[in-house]
């Protein structure tokens, strides 16, 4: 199903609202998304075009059955190897790619799975972009929790036993400056032991400082790496500029982050494309910062409030196994996690696999935790989600899951030094 | 027969060291029992201070516990999480664990010299975790190491004893305890290693990856074992090729 993104949810003054449609319906009424705006940064850097040139030179239906047993036959993947995987040839191979990457999964986890929670402390948006629930247009309940209200959900999710945390905000440097976000982090560090940043991208200064301020762990999704397509999905604001957001994981590890996550959100563009940019951004970074921790999310589109017909089109989750398969067979020593965007079942099943990272006890919605934990209407104002998650389980009910499985579930594997 | 493994003035009779990262806590004691360890490893990083399972409660009681540094990405990162590992009640001894490089793991010499000759100095029974590289093996004996663990191939590879050749040089030139670590997926490579004199072996993946765990602590005790006592016994030449003459080739010599 062809995803229709565009929705006008009411609220919106007749001024704003012609701006949308032109926004939607002209492209010439957009910035140019491959400029800088002041006060970007730009960094010396050959990854991107790296990066981007392989990937536009890759053609999956060229690969066939012999490429992808040929890949699988390899010691160690290459990238060759990899665009074999990610093409549709190597989907009758599902099974044999599974049990490969058991293997690499155990000789670098051994049977470990970390559990993080994400904590959204702002929705508050200045962009349009048309899938995600905090857009600017979408007309929803805004909120920035104040720094006690910050405190009391960490609180409440510390309580839980969660160790690793993870802080998100809305994309809007006016409502969550750095400053606001490092108090944040802060406070994190007083609940928690490992404390990762989802916010929009800054520079490297910024990075440092909220390093500083007890930040070590960054992650950037940069949703398509087809920066055409791109252009036509983030239609305002600083996102929109798709080459700053694509350097964000560097100025991160310039400015002394322990690790960096990467992603694009399956089923925005061509998935097969955009999996094996995001492979080969972590592999050329990796290169570059050989002393960094890498990580890959693997999102697929989900609905959102005043928008249920956004999906993930062709990736169903044949396809998404098979993706995460081929990162683990290029990339063994990357964690790989997997959001509760999708089902316990799915979860259980990938964390055998390839998975080395699961979230529990999660809200994508803004100061809702001890209503959500505790079933208690706390009476105070909560912000509406970013989009609609499939698995609700709690820190416990996932922690004994995974045990029942074999695995071991870890709280924490980072130490601030 | 009296043949103590002895690391920091203290005797072991056993000389198998057993990781615990990469599996169930709850597999730990049986994984203690069967292989009859009694020095086990903890990385600090991963050593819960809060609520949910510490690995710390699953440790039989008279294991000594080996902290790790893993994490660490120089010797002062690896110096702090010594110290911390001693405030957290751990004892003295520490595996120094030094890495910038996210893909093979493999330690910097280096900076693991650096650091053990600090945590040396503060009292710690420091076991520096290396490249088998002699010059450096040197350096950390001059540094105070009480025992040197070379690498036998990457870490969670289950090559078996890639760097051999090397990880002999050490042996037979350095005076401290040579423990190999990492790389060992195999009981018969943990037997030849320990043939060649090595003082004790140390492994975790190819416990963790095996089928059954507490199974295969119990092999990789008997071959350790084995290759120990093959070690003691003195073995017996290995002809490059064919038989020896029995006529002397210098027979005719007056």
């Amino acid at each position: 199903m062809e995803n229709s993104f565009f929705i006008d949810s009411g609220g919106l003054s007749p001024a704003a609202l012609e701006k949308k449609h032109r926004l939607e319906t002209d492209p010439s009424s957009r910035t140019d998304h491959m400029a800088y705006m002041p006060g970007m940064e730009r960094i010396e850097s050959d990854v991107m075009d790296t990066v981007i040139s392989q990937m536009k030179s890759y053609e999956y239906d060229r690969y066939t059955a012999k490429d992808v047993k040929t890949a699988l036959e390899h010691e160690t993947c290459t990238i060759e190897d990899l665009k074999a995987l990610l093409s549709p040839a190597a989907a009758p191979f599902l099974e044999q790619m599974a049990q490969k990457a058991r293997l690499e999964t155990g000789k670098h986890f051994g049977n470990t799975v970390y559990i993080f929670t994400p904590l959204y402390i702002a929705n508050y948006c200045e962009n349009y972009c048309v899938y995600c629930g905090f857009n600017c247009y979408n007309h929803i309940n805004r909120i920035k929790l104040t720094p006690e209200q910050v405190e009391h959900e960490m609180s409440v999710i510390a309580e839980s036993g969660m160790e690793e945390i993870l802080l998100l905000t809305g994309e809007s440097p006016k409502m969550s400056d750095i400053k606001y976000i490092g108090e944040a982090c802060k406070l994190a560090k007083k609940y928690f032991r490992m404390v990762g940043l989802e916010i929009y991208p800054v520079n490297t200064a910024d990075y440092a400082y909220l390093h500083e301020c007890g930040a070590d762990y960054v992650t950037v999704f940069q949703e398509t790496y087809d920066s055409d397509k791109y252009e036509t999905l983030h239609l305002l604001g600083r996102k929109r500029v798709w080459p700053y957001r694509f350097e964000a994981q560097e100025r991160a590890l310039m400015a002394g982050m322990r690790g960096v996550g990467f992603s694009a959100l399956l089923g925005l563009s061509d998935f097969r494309k955009d999996a094996l940019a995001t492979a080969l951004h972590v592999y050329y970074l990796q290169r570059k910062y050989p002393h960094a921790e890498m990580s890959l999310s693997c999102p697929r589109l989900r609905p959102i409030i005043n928008n249920d017909k956004i999906n993930p089109r062709d990736v169903h989750e044949k396809e998404l196994c098979q993706i995460l398969c081929a990162y683990r067979l290029f990339l063994p020593y990357a964690g790989i996690v997997v959001s509760s965007r999708e089902t316990a079942q799915f979860r259980n099943g990938i964390v055998k696999i390839a998975a080395t990272k699961v979230s529990a006890g999660v809200s994508t919605g803004i100061g809702d935790h001890e209503s959500k934990y505790t079933g208690k209407d706390t009476g105070s104002d909560e912000g509406d989600e970013q989009f609609e998650i499939s698995d609700g389980r709690s820190l416990s009910q996932m922690y004994g899951d995974i045990s029942a499985e074999g695995l071991q579930p870890v709280m924490n594997d980072y130490l601030y030094v | 027969m009296d043949d103590k493994l002895t690391i920091g003035g203290r005797e072991f009779s056993s000389r198998f060291i057993l990781g615990s990262g990469k599996y169930s806590l709850s597999l730990i004691e049986a994984a203690v029992k069967y292989a009859g360890a009694e020095l086990i490893t903890l990385s600090v990083r991963r050593a819960n201070t809060k609520k949910e399972e510490n690995i710390l409660d699953y440790i039989p009681r008279g294991v000594t516990l080996l902290p790790n540094t893993s994490g660490a990405r120089n010797a002062d990162e690896a110096v702090r999480i010594a110290r911390l590992a001693r405030e957290l009640g751990c004892g003295d001894f520490v595996k120094i664990e030094i890495m910038r490089d996210s893909k093979y793991l493999l330690p910097d010499n280096q900076e693991t010299v650096k650091a053990t000759e600090i945590l040396a100095r503060e009292g710690f029974v420091v076991m520096p975790y290396m490249y088998p590289d002699l010059n450096a093996a040197r350096d950390m004996v001059s540094a105070g190491a009480a025992a040197v663990m070379p690498l036998a191939s990457p870490i969670g590879s289950n090559r078996g004893l890639a760097t051999r050749d090397f990880i002999q040089i050490l042996i037979d030139e350095i005076d401290l305890p040579i423990i190999v670590d990492a790389g060992i997926g195999k009981p018969s490579q943990a037997c030849e290693a320990m043939e060649m004199g090595a003082a004790a072996i140390m492994a975790n993946t190819a416990l963790a990856t095996a089928g059954d765990l507490p199974k295969m602590a119990a092999a990789f005790k008997s071959a350790i074992e084995a290759g120990r006592l093959a070690y003691l016994a003195g073995l017996g030449r290995v002809l490059a090729r064919g038989a020896a003459s029995s006529d002397p080739l210098t027979g005719f010599l007056r």
